[in-house]
């Protein structure tokens, strides 16, 4: 199953040091793990509400930079040139997308060994944080998707700021696409009914 | 794409006033009561949205506020967008909302979904995720007509179970296992009806459904399964595909060995059953969910041979395989009696992916499953591992995704791949393909790797390969620039002409044996080559390419495994030589020579202090008939006379003596060991007593009192004279300097005879302090 998404910066941000990124967009489908769940429990202190949410925006935080650190070293060992494209050109954009993926050791930010999938388009990356053992061919194609679709949706390729102000667009693409981090095994019949049911949102 | 203004409404949320804030609150809360809701509702929740997850630490919503987002998100004519809304806002704030809206579940639907989106984003424990569990539960249970199952149902139990699987009772756990027993195996194979505008599952059909078809068109001959397509769907279709989603995590949550097995039944018997699917009806419903399971993975696998006419079902179609026989492979782990059903179907489907590299990926399943279950089904397995360590990593190394699913099939393997499949760590020059091509994202797993690698034939050869990794980075490099730049000269304007000139060098038939040599695919056809420095010549201009100087960064990290590993080793080897010396003393008989002679020379003892002292220690200890039978009192003698050579020699006190340059340690061992060996050839007590008794004088002398500290010379003293009257006891003298092999033993203590000796050490620890036999 997948933890969580991000949509997060991979360029320079103003207010943030060089290293860092911005997470426009992040949504954990569940709790955080304890790191003893199996065990007999022991009960651990049980956080607090705050604390909990705190930590977890703390640990999307840990992997955007990763993330970003990651891209940045495979752009620039692939020597291919940075290629912008504008709004209407989301498939080219697309084409030109790296895509790869990480191993978060336990501890590194989560409390259980995750692997965080992700796909770098332009200066943004969709990041998908999956268990381990998942199906990362379907994971990927899930998420070019999720990725097409917010590129094109939220006019990612423009100098707008729908990724911010118009969040529940995604929300609505996780719930039909990835619903409380499911994968799901579609094919083109089963997408194209998503797809129509999707197409009447946000139409009262 | 993320602009100055983006940044700057991020900042406004971050750092709107509170008082702004209260008002947005108020007007927000009006919004939400009245019955209409216009696009400024939407507006304002989208930035109310905004406003509570743009910050680190959550907002606090009035309680008025939070209400009627709770009610508004319940309500059964809810739109969407209004719905997503209401809980992403809740789900970001503070205080939780997972009780109020755990109490009221209710059987709509889409509010269900939303509901418990905020419960397990909010949930702190197990406690807080069972009322939602109980009631999906519970919808699972009742006979539901068509319409009335939440769709997401699956979904949000597997979240939950992934969390709590103990959250599930055993009758439960055996009611989803019938569940989807049903829907992965008796859905229908009729499409579902024509939509009407909006919704899912339609009321009474408007005219009879046609039948599904396969991917390629072709009317479905048996079961229904994701790879089914049809106009429109039925629920237990889209159950269908919920199932299949989830049933690799259900499998291995509740069906593996050890965790939450619960079968009240003997397994054994129950793998014989489950061998033959026709009594398939009488197993209980977890042997029957895997009966299901596996003849759903079979269909898969067959299904996937069909040529799909839309390319997404095409990629479908692989995504399928993987997962099939990682389903399988579960299986086949908990019951053995799939495996020699699902073999003959392996066998087929690797015959059929192997020749293209476009289903590599969908190979690696086939590979573990081969690794876990091909030794007990005796089929020969060398040609899979052939394929997948020759041909992959010198086919694919720039792929990402195959990399990674490679290298992780590697480490998690590592120590069954170390035993059975040889042609792992010859083939060590191939897998490091993938560290070079990106290093970064792999070097935290190779460093793990490595150790696994590394044995006394291919170790040398891998530190080469290592210190040569920057250059093997610079030659794939070239090797894929090579295959896709045709024409010089756009080489030339690209990349400048250091490229084109390491280009043109990889293109020299002179220079394709070097070129060849780095890039082989195993071990074994040289440490390293002469010609090397050339290499590095031809390769120079890409010293500073982003890949070689990125994989030059990690080799020293990999260096610092490599010595460790090797460091290791060596004390686990030398550890057990020293053990063996002590379990061998025989040793001291067969080398009696060479020691000999290197006791006796006096040299020895400044240049191999160390060295010099334990062989003396040694052979005190050792050099008796009760260790080795063919201890002679001859060579007691012999290594008797050559140690009191040494000991006369570097004892005399003349006018020309210089100082002693040696630890008076060597001295003490020295007069013990003599004194051992004295102990055991009698005649030799009274020439060593007449040697001892020099020490004092010695000990006193002006060079030696200017280098040695009182102390020592007070030690030296001492155990001479400790030495001098334990002799005057012979048999005495025999017991205490040599016990037997076994006296560490407790048992010694307790008898009277045997723990003698130790009895005489202690005593005569106490009796040389008051002594006044010290002769002169």
């Amino acid at each position: 199953m997948v933890h969580s998404f991000l949509i997060h910066t991979l360029g320079p941000v103003s207010a943030l040091s060089a290293n860092e990124s911005r997470v426009l967009f992040a949504r954990a489908f569940g709790p955080e793990e304890s790191a003893q769940r199996g065990a007999e429990p022991e009960p651990e202190p049980e956080l607090v509400p705050e604390t909990r949410r705190l930590l977890q925006k703390e640990r999307l935080a840990v992997v955007a930079r990763r993330v970003r650190s990651v891209v940045a070293l495979g752009r620039a060992a692939s020597g291919v040139p940075a290629v912008e494209c504008v709004l209407g050109e989301e498939a080219a954009a697309l084409g030109e997308a790296d895509v790869g993926v990480l191993r978060l050791t336990s501890g590194e930010p989560f409390a259980v060994e995750r692997t965080v999938l992700w796909l770098a388009v332009q200066s943004l990356a969709f990041c998908l944080v999956c268990d381990m053992h998942e199906n990362l061919l379907l994971a990927e194609g899930t998420l070019r998707n999720i990725g097409r679709r917010c590129l094109e949706e939220l006019r990612l390729l423009g100098p707008g700021s729908e990724v911010i102000l118009k969040s529940d667009r995604i929300d609505a693409l996780l719930n039909h696409y990835l619903p409380h981090g499911q994968l799901l095994f579609l094919n083109h019949r089963f997408t194209h009914c998503l797809d129509r049911e999707l197409s009447s949102y946000g139409n009262k | 794409m993320y602009s100055a203004g983006t940044e700057s409404l991020i900042k406004q949320a971050r750092e709107i006033q509170d008082e702004e804030l209260q008002k947005f609150y108020v007007r927000v809360s009006k919004m939400l009561s009245s019955k209409e809701h216009c696009s400024e509702t939407i507006d304002s929740l989208q930035r109310l949205k905004l406003i509570v997850s743009a910050t680190k630490y959550a907002r606090l919503l009035p309680a008025e506020v939070q209400n009627k987002l709770q009610t508004l998100l319940r309500s059964p004519g809810c739109p969407e967008q209004l719905r997503l809304l209401c809980s992403a806002v809740l789900s970001e704030s503070l205080p939780p909302s997972v009780r109020s809206l755990s109490a009221g579940l209710t059987q709509d639907c889409r509010s269900l979904g939303s509901v418990a989106a905020i419960v397990l984003a909010q949930a702190g424990n197990k406690d807080e995720l069972l009322p939602l569990c109980q009631h999906l539960l519970k919808c699972l249970e009742s006979r539901q007509p068509e319409g009335q199952i939440c769709k997401h149902t699956l979904p949000i139990l597997s979240k939950i179970i992934s969390f709590f699987p103990e959250i599930l009772s055993e009758d439960q756990i055996n009611l989803v296992n019938r569940k989807l027993v049903d829907w992965l195996r008796y859905a229908s194979v009729h499409q579902g009806a024509s939509l009407s505008s909006g919704g899912f599952f339609t009321g009474p059909r408007s005219r009879q459904p046609g039948p599904m078809t396969e991917v390629d068109g072709v009317v479905v001959g048996d079961f229904f399964t994701v790879l089914c397509v049809g106009q429109s769907y039925t629920e237990d279709q889209w159950m269908n595909m919920y199932a299949f989603s989830m049933l690799r995590k259900w499998l291995l949550t509740y069906d593996s060995e050890g965790t939450y097995d619960r079968s009240e039944v003997d397994s054994s018997v129950m793998s014989m059953v489950s061998a033959t699917s026709s009594s398939s009806r009488l197993l209980p419903p977890k042997e029957r969910l895997r009966e299901k399971s596996f003849e759903y993975c079979q269909r898969l696998i067959e299904q996937s041979d069909r040529k799909a006419i839309k390319r997404t079902d095409t990629e479908l179609q692989k995504v399928c395989l993987i997962e099939a026989v990682a389903v399988m492979d579960i299986i086949c782990k908990e019951d053995s009696s799939y495996v020699y059903r699902a073999f003959p179907c392996l066998k087929a489907l690797y015959g059929r992916l192997s020749g293209d590299l476009a289903f590599a990926r969908a190979l690696m399943p086939i590979a573990q499953f081969y690794l876990n279950h091909s030794e007990m089904a005796a089929v020969d397995s060398e040609a899979v591992f052939r394929h997948l360590l020759s041909r992959f990593p010198s086919e694919m190394f720039n792929e990402p995704l195959l990399a990674f699913e490679f290298v992780q099939f590697c480490r998690l393997n590592m120590a069954v791949l170390q035993e059975r499949v040889p042609l792992y760590r010859q083939s060590f020059p191939n897998i490091f393909k993938f560290l070079a091509w990106n290093s970064p994202a792999l070097i935290a797993d190779y460093m793990e790797l490595l150790p696994s690698l590394m044995c006394r034939e291919t170790a040398v050869e891998i530190l080469h390969t290592l210190l040569d990794l920057p250059c093997l980075a610079a030659t794939l490099d070239l090797q894929q620039k090579s295959a896709t730049f045709q024409a010089a000269d756009r080489v030339l304007w690209d990349n400048g002409t250091k490229l084109a000139n390491c280009l043109e060098a990889f293109r020299q038939p002179s220079c394709r044996g070097l070129f060849l040599y780095i890039l082989r695919p195993e071990a074994g056809t040289g440490d390293t080559i002469d010609r090397l420095n050339m290499l590095h010549e031809m390769l120079a201009d890409m010293s500073e390419s982003p890949r070689v100087i990125q994989c030059a960064q990690i080799v020293p990290v990999l260096l610092h495994v490599f010595f460790n590993h090797v460091a290791q080793v060596t004390t686990t080897y030398s550890g057990l030589a020293n053990e063996r010396q002590s379990l061998h003393p025989s040793l001291l008989i067969d080398q009696s020579r060479e020691l000999l002679d290197f006791a006796g020379s006096v040299s020895n003892i400044s240049s191999k202090k160390e060295l010099y002292t334990s062989v003396v220690w040694m052979i005190g200890e050792y050099l008796s008939v009760s260790y080795d039978k063919r201890c002679t009192v001859e060579l007691i003698t012999s290594f008797f006379e050559s140690l009191e050579a040494v000991l006369l020699e570097i004892t005399q006190v003349r006018q020309s003596t210089k100082p002693p340059n040696y630890h008076p340690r060597v001295l003490t061992v020295l007069m013990t060991t003599l004194s051992k060996l004295a102990s055991r050839s009698q005649d030799l007590i009274p020439r060593l007593s007449l040697s001892l008794s020099k020490m004092r004088t010695f000990a006193q002398s002006a060079p030696v009192a200017s280098c040695y500290s009182e102390e020592d010379i007070e030690e030296i003293i001492t155990r001479a004279s400790e030495l001098v009257n334990l002799l005057k006891l012979p048999n005495v003298a025999q017991f205490v300097l040599a016990p037997s092999p076994h006296g560490d033993n407790p048992r010694w203590h307790k008898d009277t005879n045997t723990s003698l000796p130790h009895s005489m050490r202690a005593v005569s620890g106490l009796l040389h302090k008051n002594s006044s036999f010290l002769p002169g």
